[in-house]
């Protein structure tokens, strides 16, 4: 058979199977804080408060979700091709160069909405530039993408290092940053819109950003299934020789996907630089690529999928931290291990629930067929 | 009962929402040789795969010689008698034949022991059932019959009583299926059970003796074959009455609409597949190019559809020449009037994972008509899918439905209905009809010749001789990788086999 498993409706697929693998991760997860000997339901009770328990606490978990959803549709874009992208660390990383430099030229002169519109498009200039090597690298030299754009992260992190300590630092500073950004260089936060909710926000960085995120995510749907560029990408990630009988041409789509790829990882660094550092300082990126793997196969690269998976993964980034602060014996590291778990759950042993929910689903569907027949006889 | 080899009782099995056996009965009785026949999904290949302990039936029993058994595995399968061939082989190719035969039977961490007992072993088969072949042949220089003669001698090495042979002459000429065939008949008299399965209706009638029909998960009847004929099983197998022949008028060829000259295609090794072919396609003319698979016939006709690039020689379509050896664009080719229908539909003509209607424009996708500046207008490619859904009658009449849902005749109309509506100049087809069930056939036949009927130039490419001899104008027949001859639809299939196994073609080179 083919298809061995039948389609199962849509609010099983995207909404059951996904919650039953998180619901067993987290399960999974508790009996590793019972192993370190302390209570899982108090670490649940500090996961969830910590995410939010306050308006703060949600502008945090937010803004996490903000630099999640980025990266996400930057993985997402490029397995819609057939490509994996593993370089969105790197992507980011630069990408940030094109936020500064907007900010460093223009934030003493110029309001925030006339820099923020350059700083997008010099994140996306670079980060795309980032992913264009590679991308043009397996398109004519046929050099595996998960190789070269792994090899890039670390030219990023050296290239960064160079130009925080030598070329962006201001004069006479020891830290391998560049100058805070004047008013022009810095983003508006969300506070009216968590107020519409009775929320205050408090200290947290959750800005204009967000929106824009949400905007890439709608682009990104429109792009992937509404253009013919999309259907070109999709066809060649789902079968190579289709595309090429289709007279769709493989380096073309190699080079274009991974530009769009590396742009949107470009656009995370917009949220820190922009939104709550006003400044670029070494490592900003702090992992974010990374995750924007697992945030793409959690919410099956679609961008519907992608928020819910890059909140998921703000609320563990924001309520670990508070785990990790009022219980001291769960370290930092466990959050690590929590995380994985969902990674593993949810990405990788993604079908292990899938055959017995089919079945129960097949068992009710007969039953209910035996009904109409019933019915009508 | 004593003379039952394989007793199957109540078998049921689903994937999912897919019934895939239903309530199976079925008898086999010791020393004959028992057809199963079907179309392609209707259980036949789950069915066996349960016997061989693949699979795992929900409900049923199974017996082997009266005695109830559970099968969980192959391991098990093999230890109460059962052997299996597969379709496709299950061969390291780079071992030999007798390192194959013993692979998972050494006996011992010594191969040197086995080995000695493998080679008597083997040489004593050989003589009883007289399966010739070399021990210590590898397997990759082997033709594909001695292969499948080593797939035979596995599952004798393991003391197999039964044996299953799941579609065992895809991949032979005539003339070596024939030569199964006589070992099969051998086997037979020395008092082993034969399962075969197969969707030629041919084979059914010429060896077995009895044969059982399956569809849509059930098993519908069991005949003794020298009661049966062939119109009755197709029609048990279809459900309805079928019509075997094609019915078409004399061609009327025109222009010239397609020339190779000289086309010569190597692979990424550097081994001619392609070797220096020349022929004409005319308006309102079938080609058929026989020839058993792997002849080259497949690189051909990437080659002319500009999936792959040819080392040299000249395609003129249309009178206008092609860039085969260059920058070759399929899109362009398509735009200049040719239609490609691949062989391979599952990985190259369609996307299997794609709504049916982004795969009715597949190809076409830069077509204005389906595009809002550089969006798809959806409205319009749904609109155009339905359209063709209704005229190629594609069941379930769904655009909005993954292709991999659609059963493999359908999933070729889906193809065909691209391909053909585009009004093509020039057709090429290639294996029309695999993995299609015998009602759809009817309806590709008819429209191919319907196709030639407006005045198309049509090459057709299939390893179903039966096929290209029905439909075929003038018939090609490819041998590697040269054509080596070519016939009127009336030659004989003897004469054509002849060809296909290279014995005359290769006397008509050196005259």
């Amino acid at each position: 058979m083919s298809t061995p498993y039948a389609k199962l409706p849509g609010w099983v697929e995207y909404g059951l199977v996904p919650l039953v693998n998180l619901a067993v991760a987290f399960l999974v997860a508790g009996l590793v804080v019972l192993l370190v000997g302390e209570n899982p339901l108090e670490a649940a009770y500090h996961l969830i408060n910590g995410a939010f328990g306050r308006g703060e606490y949600i502008g945090f978990t937010l803004y996490y979700a903000t630099t999640f959803i980025f990266t996400g549709l930057a993985v997402a874009v490029a397995f819609h091709a057939g490509l994996f992208n593993i370089g969105g660390e790197g992507q980011a990383y630069v990408g940030g160069i094109g936020v500064a430099l907007a900010c460093l030229w223009l934030d003493k002169v110029m309001p925030w909405y006339v820099v923020f519109p350059l700083a997008i498009l010099g994140s996306v200039f670079f980060g795309a530039l980032w992913a264009f090597l590679p991308g043009w690298l397996q398109a004519k030299r046929g050099s595996h993408i998960v190789i070269t754009t792994i090899m890039f992260n670390f030219i990023a992190s050296s290239l960064m290092v160079y130009l925080l300590t030598r070329v962006l630092k201001p004069l006479g500073s020891m830290a391998p940053q560049t100058r805070t950004f004047a008013e022009g260089g810095q983003l508006p936060k969300l506070d009216w819109l968590l107020s519409i909710f009775g929320l205050d926000v408090g200290t947290a960085p959750f800005n204009i950003s967000f929106l824009l995120a949400l905007a890439a995510a709608f682009g990104v749907w429109v792009l992937i299934w509404r253009t013919r560029l999309g259907y070109e990408m999709r066809t060649m990630g789902h079968s190579p020789s289709a595309a090429r009988y289709a007279g769709i041409r493989e380096s073309r789509i190699t080079v274009i996907t991974m530009m769009i790829s590396g742009g949107l990882a470009g656009m995370m660094a917009l949220n820190p630089i922009m939104g709550e550092q006003f400044r670029m300082q070494l490592d900003f990126v702090q992992g974010a690529g990374f995750v924007g793997i697992a945030v793409a196969l959690m919410g099956r690269s679609h961008p519907g999928g992608i928020i819910p998976a890059a909140i998921l993964f703000g609320v563990l980034y924001q309520g670990g931290a508070e785990i990790a602060f009022e219980m001291p014996s769960i370290s930092r590291d466990m959050i690590v291990i929590i995380q994985g778990l969902v990674i593993l759950f949810a990405g990788a042993l993604e079908n292990m629930f899938r055959p017995a929910i089919t079945r129960a689903f097949a068992m009710r569907g007969q039953r209910a067929a035996a009904v109409v027949q019933a019915k009508g006889a | 009962m004593d003379d039952i080899a394989i007793e199957l009782r109540g078998i049921d099995k689903s994937f999912g929402l897919v019934h895939a056996n239903k309530d199976i009965n079925l008898k086999v009785r010791k020393g004959t040789i028992h057809g199963i026949i079907g179309e392609n999904g209707a259980g036949k290949s789950t069915l066996m795969s349960i016997l061989y302990g693949f699979y795992q039936a929900d409900r049923g029993e199974i017996l082997v010689c009266g005695k109830q058994v559970s099968i969980r595995d192959p391991n098990t399968a093999i230890s109460v008698g059962i052997g299996m061939v597969h379709q496709h082989f299950m061969l390291v190719e780079n071992f030999t034949v007798l390192e194959n035969v013993m692979l998972g039977a050494e006996d011992s961490q010594i191969l040197n022991k086995g080995i000695n007992k493998a080679r008597q072993e083997l040489k004593r088969l050989e003589k009883e059932y007289a399966l010739e072949v070399n021990p210590d042949a590898l397997i990759e220089e082997l033709p594909v019959g001695l292969q499948q003669r080593v797939e035979i001698l596995k599952a004798l090495y393991r003391r197999a009583d039964i044996l299953i042979l799941d579609e065992p002459t895809g991949v032979l000429t005539p003339a070596e299926a024939d030569h199964l065939f006589r070992i099969l008949g051998q086997l037979k008299a020395q008092g082993k059970t034969i399962i075969l399965i197969t969707h030629k209706l041919r084979e059914i009638m010429a060896i077995t003796d009895e044969v059982s029909v399956m569809r849509r998960g059930e098993m519908v009847a069991t005949r003794t074959t020298r009661e049966t004929t062939v119109e009755e099983l197709a029609e048990l197998m279809v459900g309805r009455r079928v019509l075997l022949r094609v019915q078409k008028g004399e061609a009327k060829p025109g222009d010239v609409k397609l020339a190779v000259q000289g086309l010569t295609v190597k692979d990424s090794r550097g081994v001619t597949m392609v070797d220096d072919v020349s022929f004409e396609v005319r308006a309102g003319e079938i080609v058929g190019i026989a020839g058993v698979a792997g002849n080259g016939q497949s690189e051909l006709l990437e080659a002319i559809a500009g999936i792959r690039r040819a080392t040299s020689g000249t395609v003129l379509l249309n009178g206008r020449s092609v860039d085969v050896t260059g920058h070759r664009d399929p899109a362009e080719l398509r735009a200049r009037g040719l239609a490609h229908v691949p062989e391979d539909r599952h990985h190259v003509g369609l996307v299997l994972k794609f709504e049916e209607s982004e795969n009715a424009i597949l190809g076409y996708h830069n077509d204005p008509r389906y595009l809002n500046g550089v969006f798809l207008d959806i409205d319009a490619i749904r609109k155009d899918a339905e359209e063709k859904i209704a005229k190629y009658d594609i069941r379930p009449p769904n655009a909005r439905l993954k292709t991999a849902n659609f059963s493999g005749g359908n999933q070729q109309k889906i193809v065909l209905a691209r391909e053909m509506e585009r009004g093509p100049d020039v057709l090429i087809i290639g294996q029309p009809t695999r993995g299609v069930d015998v009602g759809a056939i009817e309806f590709i036949h008819k429209r191919i010749i319907e196709m030639r009927d407006q005045g198309k130039a049509v090459l057709l490419v299939s390893v179903e001789l039966d096929e290209i001899r029905s439909l075929s104008d003038r018939i090609l027949v490819m041998f590697a990788g040269r054509v080596v001859g070519e016939r009127s639809p009336e030659a004989s299939e003897g004469e054509l086999g002849l060809l296909m196994a290279g014995v005359e073609g290769r006397k008509e080179a050196a005259g």
